[in-house]
């Protein structure tokens, strides 16, 4: 008669593969990186070329931030808080105030930051700003597509942002003040 | 006698876990897969907060520069000042565009106009830390920078 070998007990197999399975839920970080995207302009650039001195002045909104965190919105002292409205009625301003831009797609916002300003002010900047603008895509894709600008295709997307330009010109950093 | 009668007093069979471990093993490999190990940072920082924040997708695009005071540990040979980490050391804003042209060789050539450049910093450093890396990045011509941060709630506190 032949030898039966006798069944090998899986049963601590479990045991080992929970082991296994622990270690990986508690080392797993399923975390995408999140932030605000921006595109660097080329270098060769001439950084005055979008505000050249043929565009209008009225159609360049001036932020200068200081090494103390303050912001100068065209000369005047605003708080961070008020930056997104006022950038939406300075594009959206299609001439009506003088002091405002002639229409969105001339519209330049221009950012000049110290080298001593936070990280923390430069970012809150950039994200009214593209508050503003993610606001005003949004009204204009609802005013031709009846929906907002998150559900629509690349193409819409493209007329929409070509309605409203995104343009920020980043000045070369300095020291405005001490 | 009862065709049934013989079963009373027999217990019921023991449930089978022969497939548990198989079970277990599925979920194993399905955080196997998924896992990242935390990368090893050598400097501290606190992402800055906004509300406009974008997803960005494909991992394998996406690389990473660290801002921030060093950790304790390196502290006493590197001070307090911010650094900047790329890959797993220390390093200065020249060696920035060294760093870029490793991450390029690692993606196919035309997938090279689609890498991003995650900038994690502290949100207390000054500026001009993070324009020495914007300047390093437009010579090299990486334009596409994320600025990673946290979401926060539309309104101001």
């Amino acid at each position: 008669m032949a030898r039966v070998s006798p069944e090998i007990n899986a049963s601590s197999m479990a045991d080992i593969a929970f082991l296994l399975l622990v270690f990986f839920l508690v080392t797993t970080t399923i975390d995408t990186d999140k932030g605000l995207t921006v595109k660097l302009p080329p270098l060769p650039e001439d950084e005055e070329d979008i505000i050249d001195s043929k565009q209008n002045k009225r159609n360049v909104l001036n932020i200068l931030v200081n090494a103390k965190d303050q912001m100068l919105v065209n000369d005047e002292i605003t708080r961070i808080q008020q930056l997104k409205e006022l950038t939406m009625a300075f594009v959206d301003n299609n001439g009506v105030d003088p002091k405002k831009s002639d229409s969105p797609d001339k519209a330049v916002v221009s950012l000049k930051n110290d080298n001593g300003t936070t990280y923390a002010m430069y970012l809150s900047v950039h994200n009214e700003l593209k508050a503003a603008y993610n606001l005003l895509w949004n009204d204009e894709a609802m005013k031709q597509y009846g929906k907002g600008y998150e559900e629509l295709s690349n193409d819409e997307r493209k007329t929409v942002r070509e309605i409203y330009p995104y343009r920020i010109s980043e000045a070369e950093p300095a020291d405005y003040d001490n | 006698m009862s065709k049934f009668s013989n079963k009373k007093g027999k217990s019921l069979p023991a449930i089978s876990t022969a497939s548990l471990p198989d079970i277990i093993f599925i979920l194993l490999f399905f955080f196997m897969v998924v896992t990242v190990m935390k990368p090893n940072t050598l400097v501290n920082y606190t992402l800055p907060q906004a509300t406009e924040l974008v997803k960005l997708e494909n991992k394998s695009w996406v690389h990473t520069i660290y801002i921030g005071e060093p950790i304790k540990r390196l502290q006493g040979k590197y001070g307090t000042a911010p650094r900047i980490q790329l890959n797993d050391k220390l390093s200065e804003a020249d060696e920035v565009q060294q760093f870029i042209e490793f991450e390029r060789t690692k993606v196919s050539e035309k997938e090279v106009g689609l890498l991003w450049t995650s900038i994690k910093a502290d949100k207390e450093i000054k500026m001009g830390v993070i324009t020495d890396i914007k300047q390093e990045l437009r010579k090299i011509n990486q334009r596409k920078v994320n600025y990673s941060s946290t979401p926060r709630g539309e309104n101001w506190d």
